[in-house]
């Protein structure tokens, strides 16, 4: 697993993608979603490491049957 | 009756009453608005107080019972639910500024229908953390939900209007949602029973949702039989909400006096046994204690279920507002915004990793439950939080306040367990509450242990009207 990365490197991340969603961060909101984005990387540091089997699948089952939109 | 007599009953007492006789659904109504009128302002719970619809919907009760006609299973009984439930001719603000420009809901949510149908009267809606993202309603836009037990410290969230209204005596019922603790959390610490069913055990149809794979329709209450009477109304199926399951509905009233005889009930050790206050785990041993439970039980990777919920509710939740968040972030609540926008930015691969590892740790805590039918374990790591409180000290860590009530109470709503919260420690006049977790749709299994933990005294509602 690759060391977590720094404050600046979470800002990096956070322009960029950000910009390709075109989800404006304006410059006051910025450092609370870097730390935000520093909690939520840590959990997802958390599930990623878990090995687990190819078989599994995720829960929701989709009902090519339903007219529910 | 009087507004004493109103605060001393649970929801059920005061139905007996209506339905002998010995009190009209009238009174029993404008008991509730005079307390909602004395100690409302003092807690913040309600967001809406409706009390002509009130009124009307109690002398409807009371012209049923004197035409010899049925007023329902919770005749009079007075109830308020969470602001993220759909009340006719209201507009549903999910704790937000931005939600108060849209129009009246057209029809009650699918489970205030159901309650109102059994008689049960609406007298308004509670406060909460904008949508329902926090476990502390300490929202900004319409004031912090006070906790009854003492109006420094938090009522607990998201559905803490909902805790606070029936640890003051407002009302002996009212409705939550439950996501990651969000009924659990503030029943605890304002001295109530909160019951998160099953996931897909109840609608949650006219209900603005959170995070949709772990979003609960629950119930706060004076007691038992008062949750009890409450899902036997609400719970069953309904083919408009997609993750309503089809199972029939299963009466659990009937069976709450059963006691334990055949429960195999055991405490949960590892992520539930460390990273509490001492009188977290005390409030646990007490409990396991009259039930004469020394069996432990472990539940793997509790904490990576924790992380993966944290994960998948980012998501969902950051995608409901994502409209908002780009051309009106500035109308969020400051202690939303932030993890709204950063949950609209992370990577899908770790979103569906998040859903995969679901599926696997279902597997082994259904294989746990092979071997037992209970599990108990503490409902937060500490009593209520002073308002404003950025960091407490856990078991000699010091950690982020908010974020951390859900602890021991996200790896359980993580794979939609029914788990009830009884409100048993109080530190000085602080509540605590302690989860009975049972498999998948055994609702009974929890709502029994908890009723015979009620007869025993070990648990109490603390009401402070």
């Amino acid at each position: 697993m690759s060391p977590m990365p720094t404050p600046t490197e979470i800002g990096a991340y956070v322009d960029a993608a950000a910009n390709l969603i075109a989800l404006p961060i304006a410059p006051p909101h910025r450092p609370g979603v870097i730390q935000f984005m520093g909690v939520v990387l840590s959990a997802a540091a958390l599930v990623m490491e878990f090995p687990l089997p190819d078989e599994v699948e995720s829960a929701p089952v989709f009902d090519p049957g339903s007219s529910r939109p | 009756m009087s507004a004493l007599d109103y605060a001393a009953a649970d929801g059920v007492g005061l139905v007996a009453a209506i339905r002998d006789g010995r009190a009209s659904a009238r009174e029993i109504t404008e008991a509730a608005l005079a307390q909602i009128g004395k100690r409302g302002p003092a807690v913040n719970a309600f967001t809406t107080v409706l009390p002509a619809q009130a009124r009307a919907d109690a002398d409807r009760v009371d012209a049923a019972r004197a035409a010899g006609r049925d007023p329902g299973s919770l005749a009079g009984l007075p109830f308020a639910v969470k602001d993220l439930f759909d009340i006719a001719g209201v507009t549903t603000l999910a704790g937000s500024k931005i939600n108060a420009e849209r129009p009246p809901a057209a029809r009650d949510a699918a489970a205030v229908a159901a309650l109102r149908r059994a008689g049960a009267v609406l007298v308004g809606a509670l406060n909460m953390d904008e949508y329902a993202y926090g476990f502390t309603t300490e929202n900004s836009h319409y004031g912090p939900t006070r906790n009854p037990h003492d109006p420094t410290r938090v009522a607990g969230g998201s559905s803490g209007g909902s805790g606070a209204a029936v640890g003051a005596g407002l009302v002996p019922l009212t409705l939550g949602s439950d996501t990651n603790g969000s009924v659990r959390v503030p029943a605890a610490l304002c001295g109530a029973f909160g019951l998160k069913p099953t996931y897909g055990r109840v609608s949650r149809v006219g209900t603005a949702l959170f995070a949709g794979s772990f979003d609960h329709v629950g119930a706060i209450g004076r007691s038992v039989r008062d949750v009890t009477a409450a899902f036997d109304v609400i719970q069953g199926p309904d083919r408009e909400d997609p993750a309503c399951s089809t199972r029939p509905a299963e009466p659990c009233l009937p069976v709450l006096g059963q006691g334990i005889d055949g429960l195999r009930i055991a405490v949960l050790d590892g992520h539930f046994a460390r990273g509490g206050e001492p009188e977290a785990f005390a409030a646990v041993a007490a409990v396991a204690a009259a039930l004469g439970v020394s069996r432990r039980a472990t539940i793997p990777e509790a904490h990576r279920a924790r992380a993966a919920a944290m994960v998948i509710t980012a998501c969902e939740g950051a995608l409901a507002h994502l409209p908002d968040l780009r051309t009106r972030p500035g109308d969020f609540d400051p202690l939303t915004r932030d993890r709204f926008l950063a949950g609209a930015l992370v990577p899908g691969v770790v979103y569906q990793q998040a859903q995969r590892f679901r599926a696997w740790y279902r597997a082994r805590v259904a294989e746990l439950f092979r071997e037992v039918d209970v599990l108990l374990a503490p409902t937060t790591p500490c009593p209520a939080p002073r308002i404003g409180q950025e960091k407490m000290v856990l078991d000699g860590v010091e950690v982020l306040t908010r974020p951390n009530l859900g602890v021991y109470t996200q790896p359980l709503s993580f794979i939609g367990l029914p788990v009830l919260s009884v409100p048993v420690g109080r530190v000085g006049s602080l509540p605590l509450g302690v989860q009975i977790i049972g498999p998948p749709f055994r609702e009974a299994h929890v709502l029994r242990v908890g009723a015979l933990l009620e007869a025993k005294g070990v648990a109490a509602a603390a009401v402070t009207p």
